[in-house]
């Protein structure tokens, strides 16, 4: 038994897991896993478009400032949530191995990491940048924490499709940091993302309801069957290609734009068709891989257009 | 991996030395960058009138 264990012991009527702590066996990589990286560089890229196509002068150090802000914060919200369902993360297969689950960071280190860069992020964005622009950081924070880890994600199979919300604010916080106020274009990106998210998660959920139904996660296919969630799944990228199209309908974006929103709309409809009609056998989880691998694509390349339409519309290459 | 212990005091593994090390270097390299932030951004929100003050 350690020293550490040793005091725990008299330590253990006031309850405290930091009495009984080893010490921490993290590594650098291990609270940069906790930031969710990957989701992290979704919601950078999708800041850094929405800073760049909103109108009006930025500094670049001022840009740089709240794309690190915006960055930080969703890395905060990351940790809080590996923090909250450090026990949901343990029974799955596609999260067993982060961070907490596995060991290697302690439940309390991660809530501390998290919580200092949730307030720091929206502190420095307000003081250094706007607080338009943090007051919506923080509101996203506290929604994707509070409002969908826990409550929506344990209790209701729309959990996805409301909480998707928190991950469809970066674009409209980096407008934000630029103008200072939320206008309709803005609107249009969070749509974008917002309907977005439920053939996106949905495909994954399809693949891995075996996993949701262990963890007691009421995902659609775990409480609606997975026919269901297939007829979703399609209706919700039927519902997205208007949706996608919208910035050019609504003249804030060009037809390049208009070109590339509609060719991947479809294809977003074509393989949820496919999900929708491959309902056995073993062309059934691949279509749902390719709606997965494709929806994500979807979202980088729909954004890359827009800014790439807007800087031509801006020197003039196109109208 | 668990620390051994040495009369009154933990000693830790030369494993848990590592990362604290890694950990303490990211901790200064963030303060570095944080340092360097707010005076870029003081310089561009105040520009050169940040020196021209009254004595």
């Amino acid at each position: 038994m350690s020293l550490a264990s040793e005091s725990a012991d008299l330590a253990r009527p006031l309850g405290s897991d930091l009495a009984r702590a080893e010490p921490s066996l993290a590594g650098v990589e291990d609270y940069l896993a906790l930031l969710k990286p990957r989701v992290m560089s979704l919601v950078v890229f999708t800041a850094l478009v929405g800073l760049l196509v909103a109108p009006g002068h930025v500094h670049p150090v001022i840009g740089f400032t709240a794309l690190l802000c915006i960055a930080i914060g969703a890395g905060a919200s990351g940790a809080l949530n590996m923090w909250y369902d450090a026990d949901i993360d343990a029974v799955m297969t596609r999260t067993a191995k982060r961070p907490i689950p596995a060991g290697r960071v302690q439940p309390g280190e991660a809530l501390a990491f998290g919580a200092t860069l949730a307030v720091f992020s929206v502190a420095a964005l307000g003081t250094l940048v706007n607080w338009l622009s943090a007051a919506l950081l923080a509101f996203t924070i506290v929604f994707y924490v509070f409002v969908y880890t826990m409550w929506l994600k344990r209790s209701t199979p729309q959990n996805i499709v409301i909480g998707g919300a928190a991950g469809a604010f970066p674009p409209v916080v980096g407008w934000a940091a630029v103008t200072g106020d939320v206008s309709l274009a803005p609107v249009l990106m969070f749509l974008i993302i917002f309907f977005w998210t439920p053939p996106h998660f949905w495909a994954l959920s399809l693949l891995k309801s075996d996993d949701y139904a262990r963890a007691g996660v009421p995902m659609l296919p775990v409480v609606s069957g997975l026919e269901e969630t297939r007829r979703q799944i399609l209706i919700y990228s039927i519902v997205l290609l208007p949706i996608g199209l919208s910035p050019t309908l609504f003249g804030f974006a060009g037809l390049v734009y208009g070109a590339v929103a509609l060719v991947c709309g479809a294809m977003m409809v074509a393989l949820s068709w496919r999900v929708w009609r491959e309902r056995s056998g073993p062309a059934s989880p691949s279509a749902a891989r390719k709606l997965f691998a494709f929806s994500l694509l979807y979202v980088f390349v729909l954004f890359a257009a827009l800014l790439i339409d807007h800087e031509l519309i801006k020197f003039g290459l196109l109208r | 991996m668990n620390p051994q212990v040495n009369e009154d005091r933990i000693v830790l593994t030369v494993e848990q030395q590592r990362r604290r090390r890694g950990r303490s270097i990211a901790i200064a390299l963030s303060l570095g960058l944080f340092v360097v932030l707010i005076y870029a951004v003081t310089v561009v929100k105040l520009g050169p009138a940040v020196m021209i003050r009254p004595l």
